[in-house]
């Protein structure tokens, strides 16, 4: 049984019959890395905000099973799931500018879940953090814990946000585009980082992402996602050898390659698009039928 | 720290000037004689002028406003022309009741409205969060004397729970010291008298403060509700923590600046406010005073409040600025 397990997860908009997530289906193993791509709006946040309960107001879960570490999330009543959620879970945000609160010290953003979700001493929650930088290589953790988030650079807010997902031992985490907002010299070391401190502790990885680069370096499975729905499920080496769904291979083409940065790009073909709305038509269809 | 510290001083400094010049001319070019007030029936012109030069009021306006520039200077803020006493005793001695029924308000504001601003976006989008809107919209739809009015029929004639009247109740000995009252009483254990005073300034406090409160929680929900959507509150929740802590915790002290500076604006109106007040309830603070001294054409008194009014909006307004720089770890190293 793997760590994550989701079935037939479907997600809508309150109060209209429009889907973001049409029946999707996929399972993370402990130590495994399952990247999440397709374009803007295919729904690839919206799985990582539906496991870790922070869909947006606006949306709900309509039907299927999200099972973490053999328990079916969505049938908890909400305080426990969040309680699970914080244990077992962990989110990796985008932006790192804006995802550390301003008017906190460092400290208590590592500590507070450790204490108040876990019950850790608060001793033992500070040790913990201390350790948490230090084995992100952040110099002088103990300065560093003493900091607002404003006397700190952006590649040192991702890290510390790194540090915090991995200081409770979670068995999962979802990181979601966590080099995006990065610059290009900062992001190889980021997700070198992640990738490492995943290994290290062996945690399920779910890895949102557009860029088909970074899940060549980082995933070992794929989910190819478009309009909310499934396209393609397959291990990352297969994928870039001979990419199963004519839409994928589209995405791959329309991909830069470091090898050859000189070959030209190749934008998603308007058929493949089309194939693929129509696609998407037929599977709302089938499911208002049956 | 220091320099800011020092410009701060001197542009409030101006800024009392500016207002001493202002009030003493306007009260001397506004139709109105304190000395035709004063004379008796039948008194003859050279009265008048003997009068007139007795209060130093034959000189021009600009000599007499040295004059009195020059007493301020040495704390020296003339004498009441309606009462004969000294302005500054006078005014001192009503300061206390004011600042005791301001901050009554304050609290009382910052309490109910804080708390409408919390509940409101804790239940936002229903019935609640509408519930609250409607409210505030009352609120501030009606000045506070009429508020005042409102109370005084609903809880002083209706169903008679508070005292409509005083600061008060005429009938019990005061052990008192100075003039705050509501303070003293609490130091000296004396709850009896502390109830009695409270039951006093409770209305005048609430009339003052539903609309500030009212202000408060709208300001406060709005940037509340705009902070819930940033990313350290979203993270937050996936730590496992509930909507209630949330809020409190993560969105309260990173969207309570703004209301801050506003509740230092509305603060200094509210101030303004209980001279109305005041006189509604017959409650004896600067407000009312400040009323018979303008019914009266008591000069001197007249500048003394005003003065005294200016010094603490300029107060509030400095402390506001310093607890900006409290809560906002940014603007503590800049």
């Amino acid at each position: 049984m793997s760590y994550l397990h989701i079935e037939n997860l479907t997600v809508g908009l309150k109060g209209t019959g429009d889907r973001l997530l049409r029946g999707v289906s996929l399972s993370v193993d402990a130590g495994e890395v399952m990247g999440l791509v397709g374009e803007s709006g295919a729904g690839k946040s919206m799985i990582g905000k539906a496991i870790l309960g922070i869909l947006p107001r606006s949306a709900e879960v309509l039907g299927g099973v999200i099972e973490m570490d053999g328990e079916n999330l969505l049938a908890l009543p909400p305080r426990l799931r969040r309680q699970r959620i914080g244990a077992k879970a962990a989110l990796i945000p985008q932006d790192p500018l804006t995802a550390l609160n301003p008017s906190r010290r460092i400290a208590p953003q590592i500590t507070d879940r450790l204490v108040d979700i876990l019950g850790w001493d608060k001793a033992r929650a500070r040790d913990r953090a201390r350790e948490s930088l230090a084995e992100v290589q952040i110099p002088d953790p103990d300065r560093v814990l003493r900091c607002y988030p404003h006397e700190l650079s952006g590649g040192m807010r991702q890290r510390i946000l790194i540090a915090s997902a991995f200081a409770a031992e979670p068995k999962l985490i979802v990181a979601d585009e966590p080099t995006t907002a990065l610059d290009v010299t900062v992001q190889k070391q980021i997700l070198r980082l992640i990738r490492d401190m995943q290994a290290r502790h062996n945690t399920a990885l779910l890895f949102v992402t557009h860029d088909l680069g970074v899940v060549a370096k980082i995933c070992q499975k794929m989910t190819v996602l478009y309009g909310g729905m499934v396209l393609e499920q397959t291990d990352v080496r297969s994928f870039f050898k001979a990419p199963g769904h004519p839409y994928s291979a589209a995405l791959l083409a329309a991909t830069p390659r470091h090898d050859d940065p000189a070959a030209s790009l190749t934008p998603v073909p308007d058929h493949v698009v089309q194939a693929v709305r129509a696609e998407v038509a037929a599977a709302d269809r089938m499911q208002r039928h049956g | 720290m220091l320099r800011r510290s020092l410009l701060r001083l001197a542009s409030t400094l101006v800024t009392l000037l500016g207002v001493a010049v202002i009030v003493f001319v306007v009260i001397r070019v506004v139709p109105g004689n304190p000395i035709a007030m004063m004379l008796p029936p039948g008194a003859t012109p050279e009265d008048e002028l003997r009068l007139k030069a007795l209060y130093g009021l034959d000189k021009s306006i600009a000599e007499q406003f040295f004059i009195w520039l020059g007493g301020v200077l040495r704390g020296d803020f003339g004498t009441s022309i309606s009462t004969r006493q000294p302005v500054l005793g006078l005014v001192l001695g009503r300061l206390p009741a004011t600042l005791e029924l301001s901050v009554m308000a304050l609290v009382l504001a910052v309490v109910w409205g804080g708390a409408l601003a919390l509940i409101g976006t804790r239940f936002r989008g229903g019935r609640t969060e509408a519930a609250v809107d409607v409210g505030n919209g009352m609120a501030l739809s009606v000045p506070d004397f009429l508020w005042g009015l409102v109370l005084i029929l609903l809880f002083g004639v209706l169903w008679p729970v508070f005292h409509i009247s005083g600061r008060i109740s005429p009938s019990l000995d005061l052990p008192f010291t100075t003039n705050f009252y509501l303070f003293e009483s609490v130091l000296r254990l004396r709850f009896d008298l502390w109830a009695d005073i409270v039951a006093h300034m409770f209305m005048p406090a609430v009339a003052l403060a539903l609309p500030l409160a009212a202000i408060i929680a709208q300001l406060l929900k709005q940037s509340l509700k705009e902070t819930m959507h940033l990313d350290y509150v979203t993270l937050s929740r996936t730590k496992g923590y509930d909507e209630t802590h949330v809020i409190t915790r993560d969105a309260l002290p990173n969207a309570v600046l703004p209301t801050l500076t506003l509740v230092g604006v509305q603060f200094t109106f509210l101030i303004g406010g209980t001279v109305i007040i005041e006189r509604l309830f017959s409650y004896e603070g600067l407000g009312n005073m400040a009323i018979d001294a303008v019914i009266n054409r008591d000069l001197p008194l007249i500048q003394g409040i005003v003065i005294l009014f200016a010094l603490i909006f300029t107060g509030v307004n400095l402390i506001v600025d310093l607890l900006y720089t409290v809560l906002n770890p940014r603007l503590r190293h800049a």
